[in-house]
C-alpha cells in the first residue's frame, strides 16, 4: 500500500533533492495552510508552492521574493510562530525549517502583502534619498521627542517584538579543542576528517542542518567517484563515529574574539514539531580553540540593474540548492543573468529538469568553450556581452529587457523568473572580525585574508580558492600544521564547475547616468543612486558612506552589498578599491537571539542572591528584606499592622531602652596574618596600630592614595601577629583587592597574609542596657564585666558551646556586642540568644534601624556620607589619622593643598527648624533661598531620618567649611517650600559617649 | 549548656538528572594555608602529606587532600575531628599562615557521565583528562561564582565555594545538567 500523497506544491520536480515525498508537514504562511517536505526550509516549500512574494522592503515598501537560499538572504525575513509565546521576528525564511504546524508571517506589510499602503513610498522615493532622516529630521530641535523620534521608531526596524516571556530555556557550553572548523562543506569536511585522523579534539561546525555546503547543491561534482552529497555524508558520518570530534550542524560561529575565542549558536530544537522540553532551545558554544580554521565558503553576488528587486528575480545558486537540494524550481520560464561561470550549470540543471531558459545572458564576451558547447547541445540561447536593462511585473517579475553591454538595441523576454550572478564575495567575515587585514585582489574583485593577528587560517572559496581541487589541498596543509603527523591524500575531484568571471558595481541601466532604482542592499533598501548621492554630499571614507546610506548595516552586514557600494563609491571618488577600503565586519554574523546570549542567566540565576546564616530566622520572623549589593538584609521586622516607620521606631527605642539583636554577618572580614602585619595594617590604614594591645578593637579609616575615604571599619588584634579586619558589606572584595594589590605589587617581601573569612563567621549584633544580662548566662571562658572587658576589646570563649570571637563593639551607642560564631551555628546561636532574650525585651532590628541608631550617633555610613570626594577631616574623623605616621596609604594625598586648605565640604549635623520635618537625602543646600537662581549650592543632605528616640528628624550633611559654621541656619529648596535647617554637632544622642560602658 | 545545631547551607538536597548527581559535601575541616618555602616541608609532616609545589595538583593522604591554589597558598582539608589546625600550630619552621576557612566553603560533588558537560555550561576551564586530570584542582569559575574545582574521579569532582554562593552554583548546576 502506498502512501497516501500530499501535495508539497506544483513546482517539485520528482526525483530530485534530498527530500522524501513520504515525510511531509503542513504550516501556515499569512495564515493560510501549505504542506511542505520534511526538511524544507520555509523559503523552498513557499517556492514549492509558486509563492516568491514574501515581503515588503525596509524603506520603500516594495514587494519582494526569496533572493537567495541561506543566512545571506536579505528579503525572506519572517515572524516565525510556534505558539503564543514563542515568536521570534526576522528569521530568514531561507534558514528556518519547516516544522509541522509553524505559523510564518510576513513582516513590513499593513494591511496585506499584496497590498500594502506603505507602498506609496515606493512613489516618493525621490524624497526618501539616503540621509533622509538626517536631512529631514533636523529641526527645531524641541520636535524630536515628541514627533520626529516616534515616526522613525514606528517606521524603522523590522519586524514585531514578542509580547510574552520566553518559556524556552538556552544553555551555554565551554569547549576547548585544537581544532575548530568552521564550515561544513568540501574544504572544512575535508579539514576535520585530516585533523581528526591525529586523536586531537576537533570541532566543525555548520550553520545549515546538513553538512556539504555548496555540495549538497551541485548535480555534476564527483568526489572519489561519489556524489558530492554522498561524500559529504559518508565524512560526516566518519566523523559523527570519532571520540575526538564534536560535529556540530545548525551552528552558526557568529563571533570570533581574542585568543581563538569563537561563539556559536546552536540551534537544538528550532525544527522539532514537538521538542522535549528538556532540550534547550539553542546553546551558545564558547569555544577556545588551538587553531581554527576557517572554511566558510564565499557569497554569491547579485547584479545591480533597474528594478532588481521584483519577486521572482532570484540567485542564480539560490535556484540550484532549491532544484538539486530540495526538488523545487523558481518557475517556468527561467532566464538567467550572469557573468560568472558558476551560474550556467544552473541554468542546465534548471533545462534537464524540464523548465524553459529563454536564455542566458551574459555581461561578458568571451566565455569558456564548454559552457557554450553544453548550453548549444541542450538548446538554451545564449546573449553574449548583453545586460538586463529593464525588469517588470509588480508583484512578479514577468518581462526582462535585455540590451547589448556595448549599444542601443532592446529586446524584451517574458519570463517568470529571472537568475543572476555577479561572481562570488569570499565570507571573510568571522576573519575580520579576529582583527585580520584584507587585501583586495584586483584578478578576483575580491578582498582576501592578508595578515593574521589570530591562529587561524582561511581555507576554500573563504580565501578566494575557488577551484574544489585547490581548496582541498589548501584544507589538508591547513590541517597538518595544525595537528602535524603525515600528509593525507585529497579525494580525488571529478567535474568541479568553474566559478570564474565576476562584476562589482553597477552594471548596465544602473549607471551614474540613470536614475533608476539599481539595488545594491536590499535589506536597507540602498540603491546605486544613494551610493553616488553620499558620495556627491562629501562622504569620502567608506565607513562615512556606509553610515550614511546604511549600505550593509544592521543584521545584513553587507553579505551581498559590500562589494557593490564600494566599487560604485570608488568610481564615483575615482580612486581604485583598495584606497577607498572595506567597512569592518561587526559580530554577529547573522543574528542571534538574546535568550541565546543570555543563556542560563536568568530568573533565580540572573544573578547570585546571597542569604546569611540567619537568613531563614528573620523569613520566619516576618522580615522585610532590601538588597545590599547581592545580599539580602533583614530590613526591619514589622509586626501585625505595622508600617515601616512604626516598625523602625519601635526596633529603635526598644534597642535603646532594652536590647536589639541584628544580623552583621555580611561585615567583609579579612584575617591579616603574619609577623608584618601590624606594619601592614600601618601601611593600609590612616590609624596608628603599633600600640593596640592584643584583645582591643580599634576603628580604622582606609584612604586610596588620592587622600579620599575608601573603607573603613572595627579591627581586632587577636594575636601579635594577627588581626580580624571588618569592612563595610559592600566593601568587602574590593577592600581585599587593593589590599593584596599593594602587598604583591609595593611590599611583596613583607611577610604578611590575608585570608577574607567574611563567610567564615556568622555575626550577631546584641546592643542595648540589656546586652549583657541577656547573652552572660549562655558564655563561657570570658569575664564580660566591664572591667575585664571594657568597650572596644575582643576575647575568645564558647557562646552557647561554640567558640567565638566576642567583641564589645558598638555601631549604635548603646553597650553592646558584636558575636562572631562559625557560620553554619549563626542560626543556632542567634536562637539560643533569641530564647533567653525575647522575654528581657530582646527586639530583633534590621538594616534600617541600625542605620537610624547610627545616624543619631554621628557615626559614617563610607558610601552614604562619602562619596570618593570626602577626606577623613572633611567626614569629622581626622582623629582616626596617627599624626606621628611616616607613611599610609593616601598620605601624600591629604596634603594637597585643595585637601587641606578652605572650602572643603564637611560633615555636619543638621536639625530642621520645625523638628517634625524629615529631609530628603540628597536634597540641597542654599545660604541664601532668595538669590536668583542659578543658586550656589553649599552642600547636600547625605543621611536624614526620624529619631523617634530624640523625638525630631535627624540628619547629616556635607556643607562648605561646615565645621566652622556651627549654630548657622541654612536652607534646603524643596518644590513646594524651602525648609530650614540649623549645623549642628552630628551627634545627636549620647553626646559624651557614656552609653556604651553600660 | 545544649548542643548548638550546625546547619550547612546545602544540607538535605540531592538532585539526579540526565547523567549528573549533585551531592552536598558532609561537614569537614578547611585550612587557607599560607606558607614561605622554608615552611613546606614541616608543615607538610605535620599534616601528614607533601604539600603539592606543581600549579594545580594535589596531594591526597589518609582523606587529607592539600591542594596548590597559588605560589604560596594550599587548600588543605580534612575529615572533621583531625584536628588540622593544631597539627599546623605546633610547626615552628618558617612562617606561614593558617586559617579555618571551614564554614566560610562549602562544597559539592558533581559526578555522572554527564558531568564535565554540566560543569562547563558555567566553567571556562578546559576539563578533559589529559588536561585535567584526576587530582588536579584550580580556583575557577562557575558562571558569577568563585569556586576551588577538585577532581576526584573521571566522571566525578567536588565543588568548594562560599557558603552563600552555594545555592547560586548548585541551582545553576541543575538547570546546567538540565542541558547538559
Amino acid at each position: 500500500m502506498s502512501a497516501p500523497s500530499v501535495n508539497t506544491g506544483a513546482n517539485r520536480v520528482a526525483g530530485k533533492g534530498r527530500l522524501s515525498p513520504a515525510k511531509t508537514v503542513s504550516f501556515t504562511f499569512d495564515g493560510k495552510s501549505y504542506n511542505a517536505m520534511e526538511g524544507d526550509t520555509l523559503a523552498s516549500a513557499l517556492l514549492a508552492n509558486g509563492i516568491h512574494l514574501v515581503g515588503r522592503s525596509f524603506k520603500y515598501h516594495r514587494p519582494r521574493g526569496i533572493l537567495g537560499a541561506g543566512p545571506e538572504e536579505p528579503n525572506a525575513l519572517m515572524g516565525i510562530s510556534r505558539d503564543k509565546a514563542r515568536f521570534q521576528p526576522n528569521v530568514r525564511a531561507t534558514c528556518q525549517e519547516v516544522f509541522d504546524g509553524m505559523d510564518a508571517k510576513s513582516q513590513n506589510r499593513f494591511p496585506s502583502l499584496e497590498f500594502d499602503v506603505g507602498a506609496v513610498n515606493d512613489g516618493l522615493g525621490r524624497f526618501f534619498p539616503a540621509g533622509f532622516y538626517y536631512k529631514t529630521f533636523m529641526w527645531p530641535q524641541s520636535a524630536w521627542d515628541k514627533l520626529y523620534e516616534p515616526i522613525i521608531r514606528r517606521a524603522a526596524g523590522l519586524g514585531d517584538s514578542p509580547t510574552e516571556a520566553d518559556p524556552d530555556h538556552y544553555a551555554n557550553r565551554f569547549a576547548h579543542c585544537e581544532v575548530l572548523v568552521v564550515g561544513g562543506g568540501a574544504a572544512g569536511l575535508t579539514a576535520a576528517k585530516a585533523a581528526a585522523a591525529s586523536g586531537k579534539r576537533v570541532i566543525i561546525a555548520d550553520e545549515n542542518p546538513i553538512m556539504g555546503g555548496s555540495l549538497l547543491s551541485d548535480s555534476v561534482v564527483k568526489l572519489n567517484g561519489k556524489t558530492g552529497s554522498d561524500w559529504a555524508a559518508s565524512i560526516v558520518s566518519e566523523l559523527e563515529a570519532m571520540d575526538n570530534v564534536t560535529v556540530l550542524p545548525r551552528t552558526t560561529a557568529f563571533g570570533y574574539y581574542n585568543h581563538n575565542m569563537v561563539t556559536l549558536a546552536e540551534r537544538v530544537t528550532e525544527h522539532m514539531a514537538n521538542p522535549d522540553p528538556e532540550l534547550p532551545r539553542e546553546r551558545m558554544w564558547q569555544v577556545r580553540a588551538e587553531k581554527v580554521i576557517l572554511a566558510t565558503g564565499a557569497i554569491e553576488r547579485h547584479l545591480v540593474f533597474p528594478d532588481n528587486d521584483r519577486p521572482g528575480i532570484m540567485m542564480a545558486s539560490a535556484a540550484g540548492t532549491f532544484l538539486n537540494q530540495y526538488g523545487v524550481t523558481p518557475g517556468a520560464n527561467v532566464a538567467v543573468y550572469t557573468s560568472c561561470d558558476s551560474a550556467w550549470q544552473v541554468a542546465f540543471d534548471l533545462k534537464e529538469a524540464g523548465v524553459n531558459i529563454p536564455a542566458i545572458i551574459d555581461q561578458r564576451d568571451a566565455i569558456d568553450d564548454a559552457l557554450l558547447a553544453r548550453a548549444a547541445e541542450l538548446g538554451i540561447t545564449v546573449k553574449k556581452a548583453h545586460a538586463v536593462t529593464k525588469t517588470r511585473g509588480r508583484l512578479r517579475v514577468k518581462e526582462i529587457t535585455i540590451e547589448p553591454v556595448n549599444g542601443v538595441s532592446s529586446e524584451a523576454i517574458p519570463v517568470d523568473c529571472l537568475l543572476m550572478s555577479g561572481g562570488w564575495t569570499p565570507s571573510v567575515h568571522l576573519f575580520s572580525q579576529s582583527r585580520g587585514r584584507v587585501k583586495f585582489d584586483e584578478d578576483s574583485g575580491t578582498f582576501l585574508p592578508d595578515i593574521y593577528t589570530e591562529d587561524c587560517v582561511s581555507v576554500g572559496c573563504c580565501n578566494g580558492t575557488m577551484d574544489m581541487e585547490a581548496a582541498l589541498a589548501e584544507a589538508l596543509t591547513a590541517a597538518k600544521e595544525a595537528v602535524g603527523g603525515r600528509a593525507r591524500k585529497a579525494p580525488k575531484v571529478e567535474n568541479a564547475s568553474s566559478m570564474n568571471g565576476f562584476k562589482i558595481g553597477s552594471s548596465k541601466g544602473a549607471g551614474p547616468e540613470d536614475f533608476t532604482k539599481a539595488f545594491v542592499d536590499f535589506q536597507n533598501d540602498v540603491t546605486a543612486k544613494d551610493i553616488r548621492l553620499a558620495v556627491r554630499e562629501g562622504f569620502q571614507s567608506i565607513e562615512h558612506v556606509k553610515r550614511y546610506t546604511t549600505n550593509g548595516m544592521a543584521s545584513d552586514q553587507g553579505k551581498m552589498s559590500n562589494m557593490h557600494g564600494l566599487a560604485i563609491a570608488a568610481e564615483m571618488l575615482d580612486k581604485p578599491i583598495p584606497e577607498v577600503g572595506l567597512t569592518t565586519f561587526r559580530s554577529p554574523y547573522t543574528p542571534v537571539t538574546f535568550g541565546t546570549l543570555v543563556e542560563h542567566n536568568k530568573g533565580e540565576l540572573f544573578d547570585v542572591t546571597r542569604r546569611t546564616p540567619m537568613y531563614d530566622w528573620a523569613a520566619k520572623h516576618g522580615a522585610a528584606f532590601e538588597d545590599v549589593g547581592n545580599w539580602k538584609r533583614a530590613w526591619y521586622f514589622p509586626k501585625a499592622g505595622e508600617d515601616m516607620h512604626a516598625a523602625v521606631n519601635r526596633e529603635c527605642v526598644a534597642t535603646r531602652k532594652a536590647a536589639g539583636i541584628f544580623d552583621a554577618s555580611t561585615l567583609g572580614k579579612i584575617e591579616v596574618v603574619g609577623p608584618d602585619a601590624v606594619k601592614f595594617m600601618n601601611m593600609m590604614y590612616t590609624n596608628p596600630w603599633d600600640k593596640l594591645a592584643v584583645g582591643r578593637c580599634r576603628y580604622g579609616i582606609m584612604c586610596r592614595e588620592d587622600g579620599f575615604v575608601y573603607d573603613d571599619g572595627v579591627v581586632a588584634r587577636m594575636a601579635e601577629d594577627r588581626f580580624h579586619v571588618t569592612t563595610t558589606t559592600g566593601g568587602a572584595p574590593r577592600v581585599l583587592n587593593m589590599m593584596e594589590d599593594y602587598l604583591q605589587t609595593e611590599f611583596p617581601e613583607w611577610k604578611v597574609w590575608l585570608t577574607s573569612t567574611s563567610e567564615q563567621w556568622a555575626v550577631i549584633a546584641v546592643q542595648g542596657p540589656k546586652a549583657r544580662e541577656i547573652i552572660e548566662p549562655l558564655v563561657e571562658g570570658i569575664d564580660l564585666s566591664n572591667e575585664a572587658m571594657p568597650h572596644m576589646s575582643v576575647r575568645e570563649g564558647k557562646i552557647f558551646g561554640i567558640p567565638t570571637r566576642l567583641m564589645k563593639v558598638s555601631f549604635t551607642g548603646e553597650a553592646g556586642f558584636e558575636i562572631n560564631v562559625p557560620a553554619d551555628f549563626g542560626q543556632s546561636v542567634w536562637e539560643a540568644i533569641w530564647e533567653r532574650g525575647e522575654p528581657m525585651g530582646l527586639t530583633p532590628y534590621g538594616t534600617e534601624a541600625m542605620h537610624v541608631m547610627r545616624a543619631e550617633k554621628g557615626f559614617i555610613i563610607v558610601g552614604q556620607d562619602t562619596d570618593g570626594t570626602v577626606t577623613p577631616q572633611d567626614a569629622a574623623v581626622g582623629w582616626a589619622i596617627g599624626k606621628k605616621k611616616a607613611d599610609f596609604v593616601g598620605i601624600k594625598g591629604l596634603q594637597r593643598p585643595d585637601l587641606i586648605g578652605k572650602g572643603r565640604k564637611e560633615l555636619v549635623g543638621l536639625k530642621t527648624i520645625d523638628p517634625k520635618i524629615v529631609l530628603e537625602e540628597g536634597a540641597q543646600i542654599v545660604d541664601n533661598p532668595n538669590h536668583p537662581i542659578p543658586m550656589p549650592m553649599i552642600g547636600h543632605v547625605t543621611s536624614s531620618y526620624w529619631s523617634e528616640v530624640l523625638g525630631h528628624s535627624i540628619a547629616m550633611a556635607l556643607v562648605v567649611d561646615g565645621h566652622s559654621r556651627m549654630g548657622e541656619t541654612l536652607h534646603v529648596p524643596m518644590p513646594d517650600s524651602v525648609i530650614k535647617v540649623e549645623i549642628c554637632s552630628p551627634i545627636f544622642y549620647d553626646p559624651k559617649g557614656e552609653r556604651t560602658n553600660g | 549548656m545544649a548542643n548548638a545545631l550546625r546547619i550547612q547551607p546545602l544540607e538535605d538536597r540531592v538532585y539526579g538528572n540526565n547523567g549528573v548527581i549533585l551531592q552536598p559535601l558532609e561537614a569537614c575541616e578547611r585550612i587557607s594555608l599560607r606558607a614561605e618555602d622554608k615552611a613546606i616541608a614541616g608543615l607538610g609532616k605535620a599534616i601528614g602529606l607533601a604539600l603539592p609545589k606543581k600549579p594545580g595538583t594535589s596531594s591526597e593522604k589518609n582523606g587529607i587532600i592539600a591542594m596548590w591554589i597559588g605560589p604560596d597558598e594550599w587548600f588543605v582539608t580534612a575529615p572533621e575531628g583531625t584536628g588540622l589546625e593544631a597539627k599546623i600550630d605546633k610547626v615552628k619552621t618558617g612562617l606561614y599562615s593558617a586559617v579555618s576557612i571551614n564554614h566560610r566553603n562549602t562544597g559539592l560533588t558533581i559526578s555522572g557521565k554527564n558531568a564535565v558537560n554540566a560543569l562547563n555550561s558555567g566553567c571556562p576551564r578546559d576539563l578533559s583528562l589529559t588536561v585535567f586530570p584526576v587530582g588536579a584542582c584550580s580556583r575557577t569559575m562557575i558562571a558569577k561564582a568563585e569556586v576551588i574545582l577538585y577532581r576526584t574521579d573521571e566522571q566525578e569532582f567536588r565543588v568548594e565555594c562560599w557558603r552563600s554562593f552555594s545555592d547560586y552554583v548548585w541551582k545553576y548546576l541543575m538547570d546546567a545538567a538540565r542541558s547538559a
